[in-house]
Parts: C-alpha cells; sequence; structure tokens
C-alpha cells in the first residue's frame, strides 16, 4: 500500500482510505452499514465518523450507491471491480470510439500479415542471439 | 497588414505549409532524425494555421497605405493583373465600394472564424484528455497496485498487454497491465518502462495535442489523419531510441514483437487501419539502425523550420 502512496502523488490519506472501503464493499455481496465497514477495517482503527465520510464522498464520486434501512444507510458499490477496470483499459487503450484520451501507449496490437513479419524479426532475432550471447 | 501583398504572401506559405506537409508523410528521412521532423511538422502546422487565418484577415483588413481596396480601386497602381477582376466579373462597377465592403467583412469573418475554431478545437482537445486523464487517476487510485517486477509503475489486473503513461504537471504515471507483466520478463519490461518514462519525460502528449485536436476537428480530412499518423509513429520512435540508451536493442524490440502480436483484443475497425504497418517500421527501423541526419542537415531541417515560423509571424504583425 504504501508503495502506491508514493507513487501516485495525488493520493492522499483519504484516497488510500477510499480505495480500502471500496475493496470492503467490492468484497461484500450485501449492501454494508458504516459500522460493518468499521468493522472489517478493525486494523486501521478508524472513527465512525471518518468511514460515513468517506463512503459518503464514495457515494458523491458514483463509486458507492446508497439505501435506507431504517435509521442508517447501508452502502454496495455502484459497479463491479471488472467494470471499472474494463473502463480504465479500454480508454486508454482508445478503443471506446472517443480518441481523445491522448494517451501515448507503448505499442498496439497487429494482425495479419504485420503480425508474421513481426513473429518472423523475432525468431530472427533469437537466432542471432545465441550466435552472440556473449557479445551481447 | 497592407493587403493584397501579405496576403498573397501568407497564401503562399499556407499553401506552401500544405505541400510541405504532405512532401514530409512521404519523405524517408524522418525516421532517421524523429526530433528533427517532429519540430518541423510542429512548425509546417503552426505557420500554415497562421498564414491560413492572415490570408482572410489581410483581405479583409483595410490597409494602411495600400490596402486591398486602393489596389482594387485603382488598377495599375500595384496588382494590374488583379486589379479589375472582381468588379468587372460582377459588372457593377458602380456598387464597387458597398461590393468590396461586403467582400472585405466577408474575408474578415471568415478569418475570425478560422482563428476562434483553431484555438477552440485546440482547447476541446486538451480539456478532453485532461479529462479522460482525471478520470484515469481516480479510477488507479481505487483499482491500481505495485509489482516489484516493474518498480514505480502501476498495475491493474487486466489480462490483455496494455501499457501506457499518463502525463501531468504534478504526477507522471506509469501503468501496465497484469497481461503485460505475464507476456515480457524483466528486460524487456524494463525497455517498456524506459519507452513510457521518455514519454512522459519529454512530454510527447504535448507535441501530439496539436495534431490530435486537428484529427478531432476534422475526421475526414485525409490530411489531418496522416499527419497525426506520421507525427505519433515519429514520437514512438523517439521514445524508442530513448529506452535504448544503455540497453541491448533484442530487449525493445522482442517486447515490441511480443506486445503487438499478443492481440487477443484486437482493436475495432479504423483504429487498426489507421496505424497499419506501423509497428512492422518501427521494429525494422530497431532491427537495421539508420544512420541519423548528420548535423548539418539536422541543423538545416531546425533552420527551416525556425524562418517558416518567423517569415509567417513577421508577416502577421508588421
Amino acid at each position: 500500500m504504501a508503495r502506491i502512496t508514493g507513487t501516485l502523488t495525488t493520493v492522499n490519506r483519504l484516497g488510500d482510505l477510499e480505495r480500502a472501503i471500496m475493496d470492503v464493499l467490492w468484497e461484500t455481496d450485501a449492501p454494508l452499514t458504516v459500522r460493518e465497514v468499521s468493522a472489517r477495517l478493525t486494523e486501521r482503527n478508524l472513527a465512525h465518523t471518518t468511514v460515513m465520510t468517506v463512503l459518503d464522498r464514495l457515494a458523491k464520486k458514483g463509486f458507492a450507491k446508497r439505501q435506507r434501512d431504517g435509521r442508517a444507510w447501508r452502502y454496495c458499490p455502484a459497479a463491479t471491480r471488472e467494470t471499472y477496470v474494463t473502463e480504465l483499459m479500454l480508454t486508454a487503450l482508445e478503443q471506446t470510439g472517443d480518441r481523445t484520451a491522448a494517451l501515448t501507449r507503448f505499442a498496439q496490437s497487429v494482425s495479419g500479415v504485420e503480425a508474421d513479419v513481426l513473429r518472423d524479426a523475432l525468431e530472427m532475432l533469437e537466432g542471432d542471439g545465441e550466435g552472440d550471447e556473449g557479445s551481447g | 497588414m497592407k493587403g493584397l501583398a501579405d496576403a498573397a504572401l501568407l497564401a503562399a506559405l499556407a499553401m506552401g505549409s500544405v505541400l510541405g506537409a504532405s512532401a514530409l508523410v512521404q519523405a524517408g528521412w524522418p525516421r532517421r532524425s524523429p526530433a528533427a521532423a517532429i519540430l518541423l511538422w510542429q512548425a509546417l502546422g503552426l505557420a500554415g494555421g497562421l498564414a491560413a487565418v492572415g490570408t482572410l484577415v489581410s483581405l479583409g483588413l483595410p490597409g494602411d497605405h495600400l490596402g486591398v481596396a486602393r489596389s482594387l480601386l485603382h488598377p495599375g497602381a500595384v496588382f494590374p493583373g488583379a486589379a479589375f477582376r472582381f468588379p468587372v466579373a460582377f459588372g457593377m462597377v458602380d456598387a464597387l465600394p458597398a461590393l468590396l465592403l461586403v467582400f472585405r467583412l466577408t474575408c474578415l469573418a471568415a478569418g475570425l472564424a478560422l482563428l476562434a475554431s483553431l484555438c477552440w478545437v485546440l482547447i476541446a482537445a486538451s480539456a478532453a484528455a485532461l479529462q479522460a486523464r482525471r478520470r484515469q487517476r481516480v479510477l488507479l487510485a481505487l483499482l491500481a497496485h505495485g509489482d516489484p517486477k516493474v518498480p514505480g509503475a502501476l498495475v491493474v489486473d487486466y489480462p490483455t498487454a496494455a501499457a501506457y503513461c499518463l502525463p501531468g504537471l504534478r504526477s507522471r504515471i506509469v501503468v501496465l497491465s497484469v497481461g503485460t507483466l505475464e507476456l515480457l520478463g524483466r528486460a524487456e519490461l524494463a525497455a517498456v518502462l524506459a519507452h513510457e518514462r521518455a514519454h512522459l519525460r519529454e512530454r510527447h502528449d504535448l507535441v501530439l495535442l496539436p495534431f490530435t485536436a486537428l484529427r478531432r476537428a476534422f475526421p475526414r480530412s485525409g490530411m489531418c489523419t496522416e499527419a497525426h499518423r506520421a507525427v505519433a509513429l515519429l514520437v514512438e520512435m523517439l521514445a524508442d531510441d530513448r529506452a535504448l540508451r544503455g540497453r541491448p536493442t533484442r530487449e525493445l524490440v522482442s517486447a515490441l514483437v511480443r506486445f503487438g502480436t499478443a492481440g487477443t483484443c484486437p482493436a475495432p475497425a479504423g483504429a487498426l487501419a489507421a496505424g497499419e504497418g506501423d509497428m512492422a517500421a518501427r521494429v525494422a527501423r530497431l532491427l537495421q539502425p539508420v544512420r541519423p541526419l548528420p548535423a548539418a542537415a539536422s541543423a538545416a531541417v531546425c533552420l527551416t523550420a525556425g524562418l517558416l515560423v518567423a517569415a509567417t509571424v513577421a508577416l502577421l504583425i508588421v
């Protein structure tokens, strides 16, 4: 977890909490109350109000849905983890038809003749590699 | 601005930029020195856009001493040829001043509209890119994790090979999918990271932005599509060159090839056609290294780019 926070400099402590709480919601089938979410994050020793604040933020951002259950709110994820992963990757790979992301990506997948050309190139390279392993 | 003379020169510059761009698409030397070619692309785009706007505006504005109006009204004073074509063609010499005014205003309006739409297209593309990146960051904060195989990068649990970077002022992120980690070995992963970090360090996204904007604005323009594709490929070649520093070519090439042929998730129709052959071009260039342009030729390219922009700006403000 520490590595992530170090890499994503914009992620503050609340962002880290959001992630932990979403993980709890994703792992559980039934909608959870604030108290139930807190109970599943015991090692973090969080105040009830902190969990409530973060769940409220997640609901406002559209990641969590909430419903009344008597006097308490119950929270569940707005979509599965896989849905968000797919959204993330499809926009990054510009496959949503909306080519706006302007993210430079390493390579695109190719097919047909071009793929054959690439495979030949790799074979040639690996063939060469065996010959000059010592000098490479 | 001084009317017809400026308009003619600016129109020549605009046409020259378009012709230069189509020559550059065909040329073979850009892959020898991608950085110089990218600079020339930027200059052609900037000069072409400014000159097109300038042509229309200088036709629209009355000149200080010999502008559009007087040149047209006094045949022979400056441009005997161009002078009476306009009124005679319409057979309305009496209505000339009114007609000229309409002509001038139309040119002026068209020039300003072109300027506004070019600016708007650039702003809209930047805003769309920023918004997409913000959403990516929000989702990554919830979904991504680290992996000791790729220190400093974020990893997303996605089976298909994917590697990209999110540029920005505050945070620069390289994102890899789990599929990539499974596909590539450590040395290949290091080459991918070096490639992506070159994009981030040199802000290649900004280089590409104007061309993305133009392609968005004119999706049916062959010139805009070709220009975008050419610059995108040059940017990748530049990052490939950077990734090669201090590492064997083989690692980068095998990363590229494994990545390109892993295709469990084919690109949609259109997307593939747009980049067809580009992967093969990158691999071929790495396998049979071309010598960079000689220093003098590189300098000449940079000088041309500088002169092109300088000449356009000079015509616009002098």
